[in-house]
């Protein structure tokens, strides 16, 4: 595929593995191992087997009638948030936590920012008997409530990070000092299409299942795809499949915070030059000196001041538009989408939602909306921001 | 030749590497800590240029860059007081790849060998790419890089590692973040091997030695010790960094 990572774990001018030395090995294991355990006919039998009984995969491709009505287009929304956990990301944490079986790691770290990724992986250690231990940032702690009961009650250790910002990059740089320090036994299930190579592109594998479902759901191609981009990989997932077909218009979106012109947002791309955090080159916000620059959004799974290297690519190839919307939009999104099909969304995936207010539409477009999550876990924000 | 090269050529064993954060614990104490570790007879220093987000250090290390970063230090800043330290002690810059990418990779070297850096460590660059794209502007502003071994590095990274290097080489006494307090005999079986590894350039050791045991210890097996987070920690303790200084090195060196 034309946008495939090459040889040296690059696409284009970005990605690759700026680790220290002592995360060669395990890099290196997984590089070598990844891309056969995932063609493994055994292995792909049983993830599939449990994306389709366990996560309850496909998930729908459903046309919102008065969505469409209201913008006068045809607007299909890609249902992950009916995914088991509520989110995209366990599509990657079943396949991370098979390969981590064949790679003999008994025990699992990850970082997590809203908390979904940390779920999902809870729930993939829990059904498959592995130790799970997850890194997130005080402040996410405190705003994503639920999610940390639940990892807890899955049975996982969730441990506070107070470096930082104390969101998401810290919680990162933590599950990867963990991961330094406890080599032989332990595997890194990392949220997103960030990190060293070959993380970018293994997350991408696990999660085009989004864009190959949503090819064989819809007749013809569609127009659009929409998604909101954090590190990036249920856009990438909603993409993959598309990337050649030029004629489809790919727009990610980002966390614009109270508005690219403020110094509270997370919308990367607008903001970020280039440089290497977590491991891979790609775009980052950061001062003229290379300090990694807090971010902020309302949502605590976009609030990261990176994106994963495809998309950095994929941005200056101008294969896909990336835009922004601010955390006010994103909750009139939410809104919106609340009170015209009754589903509550993720605050990430309004996000999404969100660009449709920027769009100007033909009637004959079709306009599918990666519908990343679902929102129960950010009820507090939604009462707070009514009240 | 650089003052590094100088002291490799005539000084064989018991080698001392202090390593400091520039702007730690006061914005402005690089270059009384630097001119103290010399007085006190402390071989080399290694300079922290601090980074927000330090993936390869423990706590100790990563407060001491976010102290630094808020009490308002730049990499201009570390060069002009760099300017002010005595030029006999060889220094060495430890920083990560990201800061000096984007201050620009050739114009940082500029400055080091303005300032008389002589050598630079950046965990975080992979060797191809330094061999590709760096090594000749490293070679042209003088500056050596030095790479980190650990016991998990395969003979041929090792060799490979070897041929890059032109002064030292860092060993890891175990594989794992900076400051970890366990202690180095953990590794010992690693650190009495190191002499039969068929390296060309000397090697010397650092992550986790906290005493003059350890130390001690070290010297044994290589070439020399690099301390780090246990001399930050002295330093948080105590209110003049020159004393300081001082009383660390004869702690340190007292076995
Ligand atoms: C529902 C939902 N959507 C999107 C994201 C952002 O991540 P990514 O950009 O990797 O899809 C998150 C992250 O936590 C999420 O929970």
């Amino acid at each position: 595929m034309k946008y495939d990572v090459d040889e040296q774990g690059f696409y284009g001018d970005f990605g690759g593995a700026f680790i220290p030395e002592m995360l060669h090995p395990n890099i290196q294991e997984l590089k070598s191992s990844y891309r056969k355990i995932l063609n493994d006919d055994a292995f792909k039998k049983e993830l599939s087997s449990l994306l389709k009984d366990y996560v309850g995969r496909p998930t729908p491709l459903y046309f919102a009638k008065r969505l469409s009505e209201h913008y006068g287009a045809n607007i299909y929304l890609k249902r992950e948030d009916l995914c088991h956990t509520g989110a995209h990301k366990i599509n990657n944490t079943l396949g991370q936590v098979l390969l981590a079986q064949r790679l003999n790691k008994s025990r699992i770290i990850a970082e997590t920012g809203a908390g979904q990724h940390g779920v999902a992986t809870a729930t993939a250690c829990a059904l498959k008997g592995l130790e799970c231990i997850v890194y997130m940032g005080a402040k996410d702690i405190e705003r994503q409530a639920p999610n940390v009961s639940r990892m807890k009650m899955l049975g996982a250790e969730v441990r506070p990070v107070h470096s930082g910002s104390k969101t998401l990059k810290d919680a990162t740089n933590e599950a990867i000092r963990d991961w330094i320090n406890n080599q032989d036994d332990t595997h890194y299930i990392i949220g997103s299409v960030v990190g060293p190579d070959p993380y970018p592109d293994l997350v991408t594998q696990l999660q085009a299942i989004i864009s190959e479902e949503i090819k064989n759901q819809m007749d013809g191609l569609p127009t659009h795809v929409v998604a909101c981009v954090g590190g990036g990989s249920n856009a990438i997932g909603a993409f993959y499949h598309f990337l050649e077909d030029e004629t489809v218009d790919l727009i990610g979106v980002e966390a614009g915070g109270l508005g690219v012109k403020t110094d509270k947002s997370a919308a990367t791309l607008a903001l970020g030059s280039r440089g290497v955090l977590h491991a891979s080159m790609s775009y980052l916000m950061q001062t003229s000196d290379g300090q990694v620059i807090e971010p902020h959004s309302i949502s605590a799974g976009l609030d990261y001041p990176g994106i994963g290297p495809l998309h950095a690519h994929l941005h200056d190839c101008k294969r896909v538009l990336y835009s922004n919307v601010t955390d006010q939009e994103a909750l009139d999104a939410a809104n919106r989408l609340m009170q015209l099909e009754g589903i509550i969304p993720a605050l990430e995936s309004s996000h999404a939602l969100a660009y449709l207010e920027k769009m100007t539409f033909n009637s004959t477009d079709k306009i599918v909306i990666n519908l990343s999550g679902r929102g129960d876990k950010d009820m507090s924000t939604y009462i707070n921001a009514a009240t | 030749m650089s003052t590094l090269k100088k002291v490799l050529e005539t000084k064989k064993e018991g080698l001392l590497n202090i390593y400091c954060t520039a702007g730690y614990p006061q914005l402005n104490d690089l270059p009384t800590i630097v001119n103290a570790l010399h007085d006190a007879g402390v071989d080399m220093v290694e300079i922290g240029i601090p980074y927000s987000d330090p993936i390869a250090d423990g706590e100790t290390i990563q407060q001491s860059n976010a102290v630094a970063l808020k009490n308002g230090i730049t990499i201009d800043l570390i060069f002009e007081q760099l300017k002010q330290c005595n030029k006999n002690i060889p220094k060495i810059v430890m920083t990560y790849f990201n800061p000096v990418f984007k201050y620009g990779l050739e114009h940082f070297c500029e400055q080091c060998q303005k300032v008389g850096v002589d050598g630079i460590i950046i965990p975080d660059l992979p060797l191809e790419l330094y061999q590709s794209s760096y090594e000749k502007m490293f070679q042209k502003y003088g500056l050596s890089p030095i790479f980190l071994i650990t016991p998990q590095t395969s003979r041929e990274r090792l060799k490979f590692i070897d041929e890059l290097s032109s002064t030292f080489i860092y060993a890891v006494s175990s594989s794992s973040t900076t400051g970890k307090s366990t202690g180095i005999n953990e590794g010992s079986t690693y650190l009495s091997g190191l002499k039969n590894l068929g390296l060309q350039h000397p090697v010397l050791v650092g992550f986790n030695i906290s005493t003059s045991e350890d130390l001690a210890l070290v010297n044994e097996h290589a070439q020399g010790g690099i301390i780090g987070s246990a001399f930050i920690k002295h330093l948080r303790e105590n209110t003049s960094p020159q004393e300081a200084c001082h009383t660390f090195v004869k702690k340190i060196t007292s076995c």
